[in-house]
């Protein structure tokens, strides 16, 4: 019988959190910024078809970034999470906040027990309603969930991915309370950027969580459109 | 709750249905004492016209010989382009309703597109089939489908038996305990090319034709300002139309009857 050799926790947790980042700065950032209109979501993504942003409830949507097979199980498991909850509740129950509590339980799972770590960062975002009141609760609300588990809770802006600092600046900088979506796109996208590239329509997912639908706040913002706030 | 997460060789795919077998397990099957009365919807209609289809349902709920509920609604949107009325055992229909409209919607979610016309159609099918062992034993659901065709870019009926069977109707549908006469009243005036305010009419006079024959259907209400359950499925989607104006056409209904010297 072999014997495994004795690796220091510390060692091993390091181990696998310096894989998970090495996964994910292998792909392309993402950022979701709070405007007067909801929330915006943007992402770099040439893929028209492979979603890095999707809808998981009427008011909650779903991002992320890294490994697109693992966040996109994660991405289905929500909207499951979801429809059952709304099915065995109510819709009004169906929450951001537990659902990315029951993400964070899952990924930090996996991290501590698993060989590997899932190689993403999720977003998960929920837009309040135009007459809400804060005092009880209802705000926006982004949740952003590392590849160990880790929970931040952001209140006006938060970025993914592998270059997530950088254009973290460069976001602090644009962003202003209360932009209205053409500037929020502007903002995000510039973001995204950086200094010395533009990008085009094509090479980017764009959605958004309306403040003011009345029930699926998820759309998302397609070419024609796209380039008018970009212009 | 935990997170509903399943292996990739285990998973049920986009089915809400399957998955809620999966999370909560199958309920246990139940049979129903005959003695016990069971609230029942009726009358339901559905006409092709020019832009799409109109559908319509009244508002009286029955159990047994007593009136159950009077603003009941039976007629419900399934999705942005498509809509379900039921007739039958009002608890389980609603049920399904519920189901239905998750199961489209969940389905849309999970996949990334919708559900073709079809599809949906079948669908319903299935839980009409699933309900078998209730319709057995005297809880039979009776739905009406409806839709716009996004991809025919025409409006398309579909009707359902107990069985699951499904078949598609070619111009207009009424099912429920006042279908036949509503069927009749549509069969003497349907033209294809009917517009929007003539679709309604005639499905909110086959209604009160039904309503004029069958105790357990509900003709307008006045007094307490209750009236059909009527809505519209053109290109632009799922629109329901306002009371105030089927209260409307309610009127130039019966105002027409009494300048055509019949009794309203």
């Amino acid at each position: 019988m072999t014997m495994p050799f004795y690796v220091a926790p510390e060692q091993l947790m390091k181990d696998k959190a310096d894989y998970a980042r090495k996964g994910i700065a292998r792909g392309r950032s993402l950022v979701g910024i709070v405007f007067s209109g909801g929330i915006l979501l943007a992402a770099e993504n040439p893929s028209r078809t492979l979603h890095k942003i999707s809808e998981i409830y009427d008011r909650i949507a779903f991002a992320g970034v890294g490994k697109f097979n693992e966040f996109d199980s994660l991405r289905v498991a929500g909207v499951r999470h979801a429809d059952t909850k709304g099915y065995a509740y109510s819709r009004e129950d169906v929450d951001a906040r537990s659902l990315a509590n029951a993400y964070a339980q899952l990924i930090g799972q996996v991290f501590t027990h698993d060989m590997k770590p899932m190689e993403v960062e999720i977003l998960v975002a929920e837009v309040a309603g135009p007459n809400s009141d804060p005092t009880d609760g209802s705000r926006d609300q982004l949740y952003h969930i590392l590849y160990d588990g880790t929970v931040f809770d952001e209140d006006r802006f938060t970025v993914l991915g592998g270059e997530a600092e950088v254009i973290a600046q460069r976001m602090e900088a644009s962003y202003r309370e209360d932009m209205a979506l053409g500037d929020a796109v502007k903002a995000a996208v510039g973001a995204l950027a950086g200094p010395d590239r533009t990008l085009e329509p094509k090479d980017l997912e764009v959605a958004l969580l309306d403040r003011t639908a009345e029930r699926r706040a998820f759309r998302r913002i397609e070419d024609p459109e796209l380039s008018t706030y970009l212009a | 709750m935990t997170l509903p997460f399943f292996p990739p060789t285990d998973d049920p795919g986009p089915s809400f249905v399957d998955l809620l077998r999966r999370v909560q397990g199958s309920p246990p099957p139940v049979s129903v004492d005959s003695d016990m009365t069971i609230t029942h919807g009726t009358t339901i209609v559905a006409l092709r016209y020019a832009d799409g289809v109109v559908m319509a349902g009244d508002r009286r709920a029955t159990a047994g010989s007593s009136i159950a509920h009077r603003a009941m609604d039976k007629v419900h949107p399934a999705d942005r382009w498509s809509g379900v009325a039921i007739a039958g055992a009002a608890g389980f229909a609603l049920e399904m309703v519920k189901l239905f409209q998750l199961q489209l919607e969940h389905y849309e979610k999970v996949e990334g597109a919708v559900l073709s016309l079809e599809g949906k159609a079948n669908q319903l099918a299935i839980m009409v089939r699933q309900n078998l062992p209730m319709a057995m034993q005297g809880l039979v659901v009776i739905p009406l489908f409806a839709g716009f065709d996004l991809r025919r870019r025409s409006g398309r009926i579909f009707t359902y038996d107990a069985t699951g069977g499904r078949y598609e109707e070619t111009d207009f549908h009424a099912d429920g305990s006042g279908g036949r006469d509503a069927r009749t009243a549509i069969k003497l005036q349907w033209r294809a090319d009917m517009d929007r305010a003539t679709a309604i009419e005639l499905a909110v006079e086959a209604l009160y034709e039904a309503a004029d024959e069958d105790s357990a259907t509900g003709g307008p209400d006045s007094v307490r300002g209750i009236y059909p359950t009527v809505a519209t499925i053109t290109v632009e989607g799922y629109d329901p139309v306002l009371e105030s104006e089927v209260a409307e056409r309610f009127s130039d209904l019966i105002e027409r009857k009494k300048q055509q010297g019949l009794r309203p």
